[in-house]
């Protein structure tokens, strides 16, 4: 990591004979311990903490649900049934990992609107938030594939449905599917690798995660000004100061977590799942879970099936341009009156996004009643392209647009300027209004 | 060590080319069994073919067996149906092409390329939407026949909203082909094989 010579001293006699062979402990004292932490870090930047146990939290339930469910299209429904009902606290098990997931997603979808609010994407931070973004990919293939797991009727024609899309691709796209499908249908070849895929995907992630904190430790921590680090006074060690609001956070979110495990387990899955997956047999009504709605309402509101696959690759592949697409030098949104404005407008786009990929295309929006055909109404559909219309724009021309016409507020001296200013307002430099 | 020193190519640099071409090369050929053996295996491509009875099919009947993994639809059309089909103009199409596994793939989608001549009661046809893989549902749509408060003929996708004819073609929707036609044949009056 990054040339911080902490002030590590092996004390015993064991520790220095250690230290001199491998200096781990030198490297925890230095990147975890003192780390220099800018002090006004706020409760959203509490987050990164939060995805780290979210992740451990994935991964050993996973480990220990693995040992009593069968990758197999014949038994993989029974035996997760087994799991809730046999099993030794199964139902809980399963229920903290099903929801495990949509709690990961809640926390990263927080902790990726709150660098796009502080320009954590902006220089010298691009790596950082690119490998955030790749991070975020691996994790929506992961969750995919997890869900196609309990082989029922949701996992099955998700399943079916997603991986068409690479049938999209010209020339390449029947035989790619065939390849991903291991048949002509998604079956028991593709439950099998899917299953593989499910357990490996996870330590992939905990790599990258790994290279997304090295990163961070090189270039250290934006802070809610966007202003550098200027000197000492700036930051504090990250511990305790920052492992303890670290853990009180934490334990905050496990709390909502835990919430949903043991009162509201199934609300966010579907009661279909719960029917064994039948080929001859399409749902009438298919949707992917919460967190991939707003990407389904931007595929199915183009109305071409290549142009809605790239559409919907395009706008989180777009994420990785960010940091070249936003022009202006302020990192904080803060200090940016105009594009404050705008980033809200993004966040209410991205969850009306959600909605309008939750009904059927053609029925009314947030009603269950189909709209007359040939007829302006609005419908989940008509949301849905208005609303990717103005996704699309807000990356590509709101935000390089703001970046060159809006004059930002002015900026503190340093982040103690800034801190001083809200507790002292007398005593330190007050940016006029 | 240093290219300043030693501007112009010479066999040391030769070398090193060639050798990491043969790595290459290499690492390609023995990535190729990791990929490959993600494609249909011996026991999936054995269960090509299955043998139906249509006789059982009353006219207007719809029924669906399993080949591959996937639906395959096989409706028993009314005479009605046929004559939608048969009127349909060719510029109404989205997809021109006929899709039949049987024919060439150039030939045109009118009805008659759709079935077998002097069978053309009998479609045939993957239950496979061409969009995303969902199944449609039968007698549903803007391009059934309707007769009073009943929908005879014509598929609609519970999905994604395509919308199909009497004949299986892609008429409304993100859908970009008609339903595929798999390969068939009469092996006496009333019985097919399919693959």
């Amino acid at each position: 990591m990054s040339g911080h010579a902490s002030n590590y001293q092996p004390k015993s006699a064991f520790a220095k004979w250690f230290h001199e062979r491998l200096p781990i402990m030198d490297m925890v004292q230095g990147q975890v311990l003192d780390f220099p932490t800018p002090k006004n870090l706020n409760y959203f930047y509490t987050f990164g903490g939060i995805l780290a146990v979210m992740l451990v939290i994935q991964i050993i339930t996973g480990v220990v649900l693995v040992m009593h469910y069968t990758p197999h299209v014949d038994m993989a429904f029974n035996s997760v049934e087994h799991i809730m009902r046999d099993v030794n606290s199964g139902w809980m098990l399963r229920y903290m990992h099903a929801n495990g997931a949509s709690m990961f997603f809640i926390a990263v979808y927080i902790h990726m609107f709150r660098g796009m609010y502080y320009g954590s994407y902006k220089a010298p931070r691009e790596v950082l938030w690119m490998i955030g973004v790749l991070i975020y990919l691996v994790m929506m293939a992961t969750a995919f594939m997890g869900y196609v797991l309990p082989w029922g009727q949701m996992s099955f024609w998700g399943a079916k449905v997603i991986t068409s899309l690479f049938s999209a691709i010209p020339f390449v796209g029947d035989s790619l599917t065939t390849l991903l499908w291991g048949g002509y249908s998604v079956d028991n070849p593709t439950l099998n690798r899917f299953f593989s895929l499910h357990y490996l995907l996870p330590f992939v992630i905990a790599a990258l995660v790994g290279l997304h904190i090295w990163a961070l430790h090189v270039v250290g921590n934006n802070n809610p000004t966007g202003v550098s680090v200027k000197s000492a006074q700036d930051t504090i060690p990250f511990s305790p100061y920052y492992t303890v609001k670290d853990a009180f956070a934490i334990v905050i979110f496990l709390m909502f977590y835990a919430a949903w495990v043991f009162f509201s387990p199934n609300y966010l899955g579907h009661a279909i799942n719960y029917q064994e997956a039948n080929p001859l047999v399409t749902p009438a009504h298919i949707v992917p879970e919460w967190y991939y709605l707003p990407f389904y309402a931007i595929l199915r509101a183009i109305p071409d099936k290549l142009g809605g696959v790239i559409a919907m690759f395009g706008s989180i592949l777009i994420l990785f341009a960010l940091p070249w697409l936003d022009t202006s030098k302020v990192r904080s949104g803060n200090y940016r009156p105009i594009f404050k404005q705008f980033f809200w407008l993004f966040v209410i786009n991205c969850i009306i996004l959600g909605f309008a990929g939750s009904g059927a295309p053609d029925n009314y929006f947030l009603s269950h009643e189909a709209a007359p055909p040939d007829q302006w109404a609005l419908t989940y559909k008509l949301v849905g392209q208005i609303c990717t219309a103005y996704y699309f724009a807000h990356f590509l021309v709101i935000l390089p647009l703001i970046g060159l016409l809006e004059t930002p507020k002015p900026l503190p001296a340093s982040i103690s300027d800034a801190v001083l200013a809200k507790s002292h307002p007398s005593t330190a430099h007050v940016p006029a209004e | 060590m240093s290219t300043a020193e030693h501007a112009e190519t010479n066999r040391r640099d030769f070398l090193y080319i060639a050798t990491g071409s043969v790595a290459a090369v290499g690492a390609a050929l023995a990535a190729w069994p990791f990929i490959n053996q993600m494609n249909p295996d011996a026991s999936v491509l054995a269960l090509a073919s299955v043998e139906i009875d249509l006789a059982p099919i009353a006219e207007g009947q719809e029924i669906t067996i399993k080949w591959r993994g996937n639906p395959v639809f096989i409706r028993h059309r009314l005479a009605a149906e046929i004559e939608a089909a048969g009127k349909v103009a060719m510029t109404d199409l989205k997809d021109p092409l006929a899709r039949n596994a049987n024919l060439p793939d150039a030939d045109p989608a009118t009805d008659a390329n759709r079935v077998v001549g002097g069978k053309e009661q009998y479609l045939v046809m993957m239950g496979v939407c061409t969009h995303l893989g969902c199944v449609p549902i039968g007698n549903e749509g803007e391009f059934a026949v309707v007769e009073g408060n009943t929908k005879h003929g014509g598929w609609f996708c519970p999905c994604h909203g395509s919308m199909y004819d009497t004949a299986g073609r892609i008429r409304k929707g993100p859908a970009p082909e008609n339903l595929h036609i798999p390969q068939y044949a009469y092996l006496s009056d009333s019985k097919i094989r399919i693959g």
